[in-house]
């Protein structure tokens, strides 16, 4: 059944704020400052000391450092006109593979409590029980959601903790005197890229599989690939279309019948969650996304967490320290005395304030309420899909699968691009003029033409994926009728087209301000256009 | 480039009943596929007789009879129409097919003659022309029968066109499916008939060019599809895993090494540029022979250990039977499946469909013995299971 775009709301008329912003570095004036507090009285001088004493000799900075000199109206406006030029970051936001949540306002001003913010991880540990007591019972609430036997929370992200995992499978072999001959990891096309990647980084050789003609990868490639030589299978479950793969187990009992261990890449969990248990499909292994599935912010958002897990036979290769529960004592501490562990993998103990995070959600929304929020995330989708499949020009991934996807759906424009010359970057772009942000694609390498991979997960409205949905239907009209709006959008956003040409090139590219002015200042001082450079 | 015609013609409704007999033509480009083997890279032109003079074996008649093989239980549903002689009438005979002969012919054939011979069963309402050759004869009959939808059995030296079937015999079963009782279990698309500058490739410059969309039946695993250029966003990854092969190639074995520009960044770094499209040899880190052909290779690995090295063509997923036949099935025996190794960006590997790769040898047993899952190079220490169908 095709939906007529009269089911669809009327997109709005959408033009962000445009400050032409310099980058803070810039804007420095020498002397300004943001606030200046009097000079302390001789009586509390008298009392503590000098100020600048309190610090430690060896802390204190010989130069000060190298900041913009600024008021605090010039700084709030700043990040205010930055806000206003990115939708506040409050855009409907249906990034796909990344399940993007809003992060609740009470679950950041529990991480902004001083009993966390202000807390240093080289504190006695006798010091941080209550730190340590909501790490433990979050790692008790991921042993239950998986069935592993402990977790650690260290990794600075996704691939991160597929690293982790590289790591163990590399010290494992090694203490069992096989990692000259266990050198080859297995993974699949549509696993997330960073399994491949951190196998490589731990030193392994790399066996990929390929899609097969019905979608899914094919237990025979498997068999064909597994051998003596097998350390791991590294593999995503719904993969990175969020197709399903009902032979996992399967797969699992192949790779552990080879002598080598099974992680499972959990990082589209939300259409799976409460509905499966890692260790019971027979994995050695899993990964978290705390950034994404649990809660907490991600990207630009904040700073991200792959809490990794694994089974009792690995945990002495763990990341330290481990923070344990002393039943005796009923005091926690934090366990650094591990011979066998493959150290550290991120300072300290990781980004621990979304660990917080992450448990307040998990906390707030109970296991019942877990395993509701994967029935809507895959309801939600099923939903999308069949609105977005009415829209000419947009067709389905691997069309030929009959099974439901789960909480996303990759989906390309084609046929659109075939009929207009249009493509996805273009009509991405267009939509950022509708107040929608611009969709994610697909992770490389692509394997379906002008991909996209919208995600709707439980939390946005069906108002919000309506006006998706109507902002992407719109554009694709818009192809047809006005080509050339399309091709040169965006028009109502604070920065129009970008020129991606130097984008790949290292000369040019600068993330830190002492790159921008060693690579690029120059040459924009020499153009006299430095505003338009940025 | 040039479009179709709509014939009235049409063999994509399924009207054709089993009591109804289809008219049908036939047209073998005899010398098609003579340059292959003796490393000519294709037999436009003068190639043919300088084909024959080194020792080439004519084949095309035989890998159509491959195909019309899968016919021989329609014989009595098809109204067969075929060029004279060596061009079709012949192999029909011998096979007992019922056929009616359009023209003469003579001894010597050429462009010309399949063109004539093309336009000829245009003439007699011919719904589909089943022809043997290569790229050169898509175009002839393209051209001498524009709207007659086509069916190409692969007997040439290149096959870039998309009006080929997978093989002789994929060819023979997709013609049974569009001829026999089944008709529209098969599409039919608009397919790339593709031109290429013999004279240019033979001085190891690819000048292709889309000539013209034929017609054409459409089975996703029986038919391949049209040659895609490689994208330049692999380099790196095959530039690296150029420079990792070749120091890690063994001292003492000599290393065959196939067509195309991926091999050719292998050869680069044995310190030659090699022949893009022709077959060079290797041994302790440096190029010894260039451009060989089957009979020379044949030599080269008598007795000697060996590998061979190729890579795939982009699209259509062969990786031995299309533009690489020097690299012959008597050479595939000798190395086995052991001994070969596929070298191919990780991108032209997933924008395959179906996502397979393809072998097409001549000899069933060596095409047997090459297919299922084998390991393909992607970057260093990254690899692709990939399924090879025979």
């Amino acid at each position: 059944m095709r939906t007529s775009s009269k089911a669809l709301p009327t997109v709005r008329e959408v033009h962000q704020a445009r400050w032409n912003e310099p980058v803070v570095m810039e804007m420095g004036v020498p002397g300004r400052r943001g606030a200046v507090y009097s000079a302390p009285e001789a009586v509390v001088e008298k009392a503590v000391g000098k100020a600048a004493d309190l610090v430690p000799a060896a802390m204190r900075r010989k130069n000060r450092p190298a900041l913009p000199e600024m008021t605090e109206p010039d700084v709030l406006r700043h990040y205010l006109h930055l806000s206003q030029m990115v939708h506040g970051m409050m855009g409907v936001n249906l990034f796909g593979t990344c399940t993007m949540k809003y992060n609740p306002r009470i679950s950041t001003h529990l991480t902004l409590r001083p009993e966390l913010a202000t807390l240093h991880p080289y504190q006695p540990e006798e010091t941080l029980q209550g730190l340590l007591e909501i790490v433990h019972s979050f790692d008790l609430i991921l042993r239950e959601l998986s069935g592993m036997d402990q977790f650690v929370f260290q990794a600075a992200g996704g691939a991160g903790a597929a690293y982790i995992h590289a790591c163990i499978t590399r010290g494992y072999f090694q203490a069992k005197g096989e990692l000259a001959q266990r050198n080859e990891i297995i993974s699949t096309i549509q696993t997330h890229p960073c399994n491949q990647a951190t196998a490589a980084t731990a030193g392994f050789n790399v066996i990929t599989l390929p899609l097969e003609e019905n979608g899914y990868p094919s237990i025979e490639a498997l068999k064909g690939a597994l051998s003596n030589r097998t350390a791991a299978l590294m593999v995503n479950n719904p993969d990175d279309m969020g197709v399903y793969n009902p032979q996992i187990k399967d797969w699992v009992k192949l790779v552990k019948k080879a002598g080598a261990l099974a992680f499972y890449d959990h990082a589209n969990f939300n259409g799976v969650m409460s509905k499966i248990r890692a260790r019971e499909l027979g994995f050695d292994a899993c990964m978290f996304m705390l950034h994404k599935t649990f809660g907490g912010p991600k990207g630009g958002g904040g700073p991200a967490v792959g809490a990794y897990g694994c089974s009792a036979e690995l945990e002495p290769f763990l990341p330290k320290p481990i923070v344990r529960l002393d039943d005796k004592t009923g005091r926690y501490r934090l366990d650094a005395d591990r011979k066998l562990s493959v150290g550290k993998v991120r300072e300290y103990f990781g980004n621990l304030q979304v660990v917080f995070y992450a448990y307040a959600w998990a906390r707030a929304m109970g296991g019942d309420g877990i395993k509701e929020a994967s029935d809507l995330a895959v309801l939600a989708n099923n939903y999308m899909e069949k609105k977005l499949l009415a829209i000419p020009g947009v067709f389905k991934s691997q069309p030929q699968m009959t099974m439901h996807r789960m909480e996303m759906t990759r989906y390309g424009l084609g046929p659109l691009k075939e009929e207009t010359g249009i493509g996805i970057v273009e009509v991405g772009a267009r939509m950022t003029d509708y107040g929608v942000d611009s969709p994610w694609l697909s992770h490389e390498p692509w394997v379906v033409p002008e991909p996209f991979t919208p995600e709707p997960g439980e939390l946005w409205s069906k108002e919000d994926i309506d006006y998706w949905i109507a902002a992407l239907a719109k554009v694709c009209e818009e192809a047809r009728t006005n080509p050339d709006l399309v091709r040169t959008a965006p028009h109502n956003a604070a920065i129009h087209a970008i020129n991606g040409a130097r984008l790949d090139d290292p000369a040019w590219w600068a993330t830190t301000w002492r790159a921008y002015k060693r690579k690029q200042a120059p040459a924009a001082r020499a153009s006299g256009k430095a505003s338009a450079s940025r | 480039m040039r479009t179709p015609v709509r014939n009235a013609n049409k063999l994509s409704d399924g009207r054709a009943g089993p009591q109804q007999r289809v008219r049908v033509g036939l047209v073998i480009n005899p010398l098609a596929g003579l340059g292959g083997a003796v490393g000519l890279k294709g037999t436009d032109g003068a190639a043919a007789e300088q084909a024959l003079a080194l020792g080439a074996r004519p084949q095309s008649h035989a890998r159509a009879a491959r195909a019309l093989e899968r016919l021989s239980a329609l014989k009595d549903c098809i109204d067969l129409v075929c060029a004279a002689g060596g061009m079709g009438a012949d192999l029909a005979a011998s096979l007992g097919f019922s056929h009616r002969t359009l023209g003469s012919a003579g001894s010597a054939t050429t462009s010309r003659d399949t063109r004539d011979a093309a336009a000829a069963m245009a003439e007699a309402g011919v719904g589909l022309i089943i022809f043997a050759g290569g790229d050169g004869t898509a175009r002839d009959v393209f051209d001498g029968a524009p709207g007659v939808g086509l069916l190409g059995v692969p007997t040439g030296v290149k096959m870039h066109s998309g009006v080929f079937g997978a093989s002789p015999e994929a060819a023979g079963q997709v013609a049974a499916l569009v001829l026999g009782s089944e008709p529209a279990r098969v599409a039919w698309r608009e397919a790339e008939i593709m031109d290429i500058d013999e004279e240019a490739l033979r001085l190891g410059h690819v000048a292709a060019r889309l000539y013209g969309y034929a017609r054409s039946p459409h089975e996703r695993m029986a038919m391949q599809n049209c040659k895609t250029p490689s994208r330049c966003d692999d380099d790196p990854a095959l530039d690296a895993l150029a420079r990792r092969m070749v120091r890690e190639m063994d001292t003492g074995v000599l290393h065959v090494l196939g067509c195309g520009t991926t091999m050719r960044k292998i050869k680069r770094q044995l310190g030659g540029e090699g022949t893009l499209l022709g077959v060079d040899v290797a041994l302790n880190g440096r190029l010894i022979a260039t451009d060989v052909d089957e009979a020379r290779l044949l030599r080269l690995t008598g007795g000697v250990p060996f590998k061979v090295i190729t890579s795939v063509t982009g699209g259509q997923g062969f990786v031995f039977g299309r533009g690489n036949q020097q690299i012959s099935a008597a050479v595939l025996q000798r190395a086995g499946r052991e001994n070969v190794m596929i070298v191919t960006s990780q991108s032209k590997l997933v924008m395959l469909d179906p996502p397979c790769l393809r072998v097409d040898t001549g000899d069933r047993q060596v095409d047997a013995m090459l297919a299922g899952y084998m390991r393909v190079h992607t970057a260093p220490g990254h690899t692709m299971m990939m399924r090879i169908a025979a």
